[in-house]
């Protein structure tokens, strides 16, 4: 191995998170929004969209009212970052939202917390008290809510979101009009990942530079991983990007390892052959944090079938591609391993995956693909077999 | 006026009628209530002046907001990838046996729910499981057994 | 205000259109048509069946025509073979998903899913057979509406409909994922939730998911029973859309041949609803000055304004929503209802017929007529009054069944007596029309003169706004309504059941000044019934209206109570308006009902 991964404590790591605000106040929104995009920093939630960016669109916009929102909606299988964020240092989230606030000119903020982690509201109303009471003493007027989520995956699409803290069915919207734009009740709104606020209120306090030297030039920094999978050592590590499967399956393996999927049910299956040539990051394959590891044991199919379950229950179930075409697919590879369709069958499949890819509403119809195609690529065999 | 009535009554006064309180007013009556009967949702509908399939529209959209009649405790045990890998289905087994109900099905004291549910976000300590809001990370069949068997002893 | 242009080109011609428009209406403005299945010119963008997909240069993803605004400099290729392949996939889900036995279809022929399949020669099913076995049970517990759940394809429109255009919202979108499908509230049956029955939903679904009960059988087999005398009433709005369903253009003028081709179905004798329309203007016109007096003169706590009650999905809705407000509902039946028990009395002592023997069908272009029809209270004559309602669709459909070519038909005449009516009549097809006809009545009865505008056409009352308002002093009355003297006549007129929620809450909260209040449930008037020919758009129903006004100003007769059948009438049988007989046959009453 060429290198050692690089462990890193920017999230985790106790700051004097209202010293770092103060500080920020004192320079002009524009500064900080401009250290934000110098840093490199893209959004952690999956996406990519580099935030300061983001947060710039957001400032430019003429309202009354404007919104922060931290999406805690945290529903990519693999995924459990964000708890561990919200558990161990929540007042750096709740900074990052008042940052964000500062930058864009909101006053008030949202976590959109996702109602499997409802045993986080007491510390996080908590908190929240908290910082409130130390935002007012620094005379800043910025409000946050908690709006709890009832167990929809897509509601962590940040269009879907709003219409859920809107107190409809978590429907994604049609874009454009962007969130930046039109968002929460129709006003610029900045959605933002939980752990993309806690690296931004880092940027405030260290400048970009620290952040820009660590990672690739199309990944900067380091980013929060969930481990999870056939592994000795699953959990939580925030780690410098640029690394290549390899080095993580060497790090993370448990020596049998025949595939990673990488980012999630909506992310891609990468099999031993290609560890070495895959980076992670977003010049190579992407994610939100979540790596599950799979060793000679697992059957791919009944990982694809599983991948597909979910798809297929979590879709909002709106437009065609992804509510028809999910269930053709789970569906479908049922019928090609009981022999009803001909191996040929899964080629038909592959060629709707990617009309799901580019004709769905949304991420998740168009991310469905991802493990699909990956996973009958590396492993066809054993989907038909 | 009938409990369920009142309850969202006071929930409304609470979160105010708009539509953003439709959300955590259901949530509440959930909690409360276990499930949205058809009364509950009616009441809903009356006090934030919408119609009565809108809210079972937005109901039925969420996972933990039930429709149907569920038991005091709901047991969710998370059945995606990494805890299908680590044995949910034994877990689900052991509950099964010992609640002597199905996957779906709740006890006819109106205790226990089983339900299977997707990624709680514990995957690292799977397999995992909710009752009501607490979590039950890396759990075995003995190690459900207990739990179950504490709520038995709660009532 | 002028408004920004955008430039860019649609399938390489390069096109300028305003800011904000969306890529399907840019290429219609080029004459390229892009299939579209959710997106209704009537409706909101929902942007989610995905059959209007584009390829834009440069952009990853296919964007949804409907749902995309136009943007500077973008490139745009409407039928690329990506797009092709992607619109296919997206059919070929559909129908995957689909119950699709045209050949047992009521809407095959006129089914834009069928349309879009047979365009893109869809032949064998490439994908899974995913009808679910439950969704065939249909939903026939609604005398008006069948829901049929195998046959959905979840665009949608009707929710929208439902909610935006009618706000009733009997139709939900509900449960998600796989499971996501279009539900009543707790999937109870359509006759037992707030559905108002005016059928806009039906109108607007694209396939056979959602269509009126039809009685077409029924009514053969009455027409071929020797021992039945088979009667058929028409209402005002038919006779300027029944063409459509031959393909003739929106609006075309076709009573003459209406008549025709129903006298060659077999029916008995064909009548007109138009006539009771007029009578409807005398019994409604009296009530209203009725309770002018009672409030202006005795100073009685009467119920104003008054609201008008010929349409049925109209009063339904308020039954629903605002029974507190039911006194202020004029107590007239619907022409369609007036019409029944008068032929089943006064006009089957005409013709010597027993009434018994009799069935009264009507021709509608709505669909809650036919809930209407089967109200316990519409039994004036001591028998079923209206027996069977069909739809335009319905008689479109019969035609083509009985192979008549409609287009070729001469023009014939109703028959007489109950066949007689006025350019009055024939308005109340149109939103403001039954306001119009009412004034000219009311008017003229008061003061003696005609209304005070050009050649009978009030215009403040004409026109597709949501909302309109109006007023017509009185001046210089007859001494026997000396208090209506000086008095400004304020009336409104809403048409779509969104616009009557407006009017409805104002008079609630005590802030409407009117007197007399004009309601139709659906979008535009009857014209725009429920059960009118499909497509419709608020282009096709303003020709309709063109229709309308033009059959008006060819009348001879253009008020009311110039209609000698109707002096007739109450000279040999009703006596008076408001009389014990008009009591008896030509009003009713309203029940509260559940909104929630
Ligand atoms: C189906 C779906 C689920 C998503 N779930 C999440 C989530 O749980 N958390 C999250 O931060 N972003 C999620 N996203 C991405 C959001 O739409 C959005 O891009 C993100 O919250 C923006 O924040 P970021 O720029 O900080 O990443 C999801 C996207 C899709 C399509
Ligand atoms: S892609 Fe799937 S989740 Fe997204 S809008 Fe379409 S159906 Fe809903
Ligand atoms: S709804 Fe249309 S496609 Fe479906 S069966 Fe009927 S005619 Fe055929
Ligand atoms: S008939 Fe009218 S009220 Fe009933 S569901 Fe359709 S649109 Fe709604
Ligand atoms: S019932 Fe008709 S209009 Fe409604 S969603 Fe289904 S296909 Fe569309
Ligand atoms: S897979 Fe079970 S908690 Fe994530
Ligand atoms: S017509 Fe555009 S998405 Fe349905």
């Amino acid at each position: 191995m060429e290198k050692q991964i690089k462990k890193v404590d920017l999230i985790f790591g106790k700051v004097d998170h209202l010293a770092i605000l103060d500080a920020c106040f004192k320079r002009t929104r524009d500064e900080i929004i401009l250290d934000v995009i110098d840093s490199g920093l893209r959004g952690r939630g999956g996406a990519g969209f580099p935030t300061g960016l983001k947060w710039k669109f957001a400032k430019n916009e003429e309202a009354d009212q404007k919104y922060v929102i931290c999406n805690a909606d945290e529903g990519e299988p693999g995924t459990f970052k964000d708890r561990e964020i919200l558990t161990q240092v929540p007042e750096k989230v709740l900074a990052g939202m008042a940052l964000c606030g500062y930058c864009i000119g909101a006053s008030e903020g949202y976590i959109y917390l996702r109602g499997e982690y409802n045993f986080l509201l007491p510390p996080l109303y908590k908190a929240i008290d908290e910082f409130h009471q130390k935002l007012k003493k620094m005379n800043f007027d910025f409000t946050i809510r908690i709006c709890s989520g009832s167990g929809a995956y897509v509601c962590g699409e940040e269009t879907a979101l709003m219409e859920s803290m809107e107190g409809r069915r978590g429907e994604p919207r049609n874009k454009p009009p962007f969130p930046t734009s039109e968002g929460f009740l129709g006003k610029p709104t900045s959605v933002n990942n939980v752990e993309t606020l806690v690296f931004a209120l880092m940027i405030g306090q260290e400048g970009p530079t620290k952040f820009k030297e660590m990672g690739t030039f199309d990944s900067r920094g380091s980013k929060v991983f969930s481990v999870s999978g056939d592994t000795p050592n699953p959990g939580i590590y925030e780690l410098e990007l640029g690394m290549t499967l390899e080095q993580f399956v060497e790090e993370f393996g448990d020596g049998d390892t025949k595939a990673v999927q990488v980012g999630g049910a909506s992310g891609f299956c990468v099999s031993r052959k290609d560890f070495k040539s895959t980076l992670i990051g977003f010049e190579g394959i992407p994610t939100g944090g979540s790596m599950m590891l799979f060793n000679s044991s697992r059957s791919m199919y009944n990982i694809l079938n599983d991948y597909l379950e979910f798809m297929e229950e979590e879709s909002c179930g709106q437009c065609t591609p992804c509510r028809v075409g999910c269930q053709q697919l789970l569906k479908g590879i049922e019928a090609v391993k009981k022999g009803i369709k001909p191996p040929s069958y899964l080629e038909d499949l592959q060629k709707l995956s990617d009309t799901m890819r580019i004709a769905s509403k949304c991420g998740l119809g168009q991310s469905v693909p991802n493990p699909f195609n990956s996973i009958i690529n590396n492993f066809r065999e054993e989907i038909i077999y | 006026m009938t409990k369920i009535k009142e309850l969202v009554k006071e929930q409304a006064e609470k979160h105010g009628r708009a539509r953003t309180s439709l959300m955590p007013i259901l949530q509440e009556v959930v909690r409360s209530e276990n499930y949205l009967s058809e009364e509950a949702m009616e009441a809903i509908a009356e006090e934030l002046d919408l119609s009565t399939a809108d809210v079972f529209g937005t109901a039925s959209f969420y996972t933990f907001l039930d429709t149907v009649p569920r038991g005091k405790y709901v047991i969710r045990v998370c059945k995606t990838i990494t805890c299908h890998m680590k044995g949910k289905d034994e877990i689900i087994r052991t509950i099964s046996d010992m609640l002597k109900i199905k996957l779906g099905e709740t006890t006819t004291d109106k205790k226990f729910s089983l339900l299977q549910a997707n990624c709680l976000g514990w995957c690292h300590k799977g397999p995992v499981m909710l009752i009501n809001d607490e979590v039950y990370p890396e759990i075995t069949p003995e190690k459900v057994t207990e739990i179950v068997n504490q709520y038995l002893k709660k009532g | 205000m002028s408004k920004y242009k955008v430039n860019l080109k649609i399938n390489n011609i390069p096109i300028s259109v305003d800011e904000g428009t969306t890529i399907l209406d840019a290429a219609r403005e080029l004459n390229f048509k892009i299939p579209t299945l959710c997106h209704h010119d009537d409706l909101c963008v929902a942007g989610n069946c995905r059959v209007c997909v584009v390829e834009q240069k440069g952009a990853r993803l296919l964007p949804a025509s409907c749902a995309t605004p136009v943007s500077e400099g973008m490139e745009i290729q409407t039928n690329s073979l990506k797009v092709r392949q992607a619109r296919k996939h997206i059919v070929e889900l559909l129908l995957s998903e689909h119950n699709a036995d045209c050949t047992k279809c009521f809407k095959s022929g006129y089914c834009e899913l069928q349309d879009m399949s047979n365009d893109y020669r869809i032949g064998d099913h490439v994908f899974l057979d995913l009808v679910k076995e439950e969704d065939k049970v249909v939903d026939i517990s609604s005398p008006s509406i069948e829901k049929d759940d195998s046959k959905c394809i979840r665009c949608q429109r009707c929710v929208r409909t439902c909610s935006s255009l009618q706000y009733v919202s009997a139709l939900a979108v509900t449960h998600k994922g796989n499971e996501m499908r279009i539900s009543t509230f707790m999937d109870k049956p359509m006759n037992d939730v707030v559905c108002t029955a005016c059928g806009q939903c039906i109108n607007r679904c694209p396939t056979a998911a959602l269509t009126e009960r039809n009685y077409i059988d029924e009514v053969f087999d009455a027409i071929y029973d020797p021992s039945k005398f088979v009667v058929v009433q028409t209402a005002p709005a038919t006779r300027v859309a029944i063409g459509e369903e031959f393909g003739m253009e929106p609006g075309s003028r076709v009573t003459g041949k209406m008549v025709a081709a129903l006298r060659r179905l077999g029916f008995d004798k064909v009548l007109d609803t138009d006539f009771t329309a007029d009578l409807t203007i005398m019994e409604e016109g009296t009530e209203l000055l009725v309770r002018l007096k009672d409030a202006l003169v005795e100073g009685k706590e009467v119920a104003l304004p008054m609201l008008t009650s010929c349409s049925p999905g109209w009063i339904k809705f308020q039954e629903h929503l605002y029974p507190d407000l039911l006194d202020n509902l004029s107590t007239c039946k619907s022409p369609q209802q007036m019409f029944g028990p008068l032929a089943k009395t006064y006009y089957a002592e005409k013709v010597n017929k027993n009434p018994a023997d009799m069935v009264v069908v009507s021709i509608m272009p709505c669909t809650a007529k036919k809930f209407e029809a089967e109200r316990p209270e519409m039994r004036g004559s001591g028998y079923k009054d209206v027996d069977y309602v069909l739809t335009t669709r319905e008689l479109g459909r019969m035609i083509h069944q009985a192979g008549i070519d409609f287009e070729k038909l001469e023009d014939e005449k109703y028959d007489s007596i109950l066949g007689e009516s006025t350019g009055a009549a024939v308005i109340f097809g149109s939103t403001g029309g039954v306001m119009e006809a009412a004034l000219r009545t009311a008017y003229e009865l008061v003061t003696g003169r005609e209304v005070p505008f050009t050649n009978l056409n009030i215009k403040p009352v004409r026109g597709m706004e949501g909302v309109k308002e109006a007023s017509v002093k009185i001046k210089d009355v007859k001494p026997e309504w000396s208090f209506l003297e000086g008095v400004e006549l304020n009336v409104a007129i809403a048409h779509g059941l969104a616009n009557a929620k407006i009017l409805m809450d104002k008079i609630r909260a005590g802030e409407a000044n009117h007197h007399f209040i004009e309601i139709m449930a659906c979008p535009s008037g009857c014209i725009g019934g429920g059960g009118q020919p499909m497509p419709t758009n608020m282009e096709i129903r303003k020709k309709r209206a063109a229709g309308i006004y033009e059959e008006d100003e060819a009348m001879t007769v253009r008020k009311s109570h110039e209609n000698p059948e109707v002096t007739e009438i109450y000279q040999s049988f009703l006596h008076e308006p408001l009389g014990h007989k008009s009591h008896d046959l030509l009003h009713t009453h309203y029940y509260p009902r559940k909104r929630h």
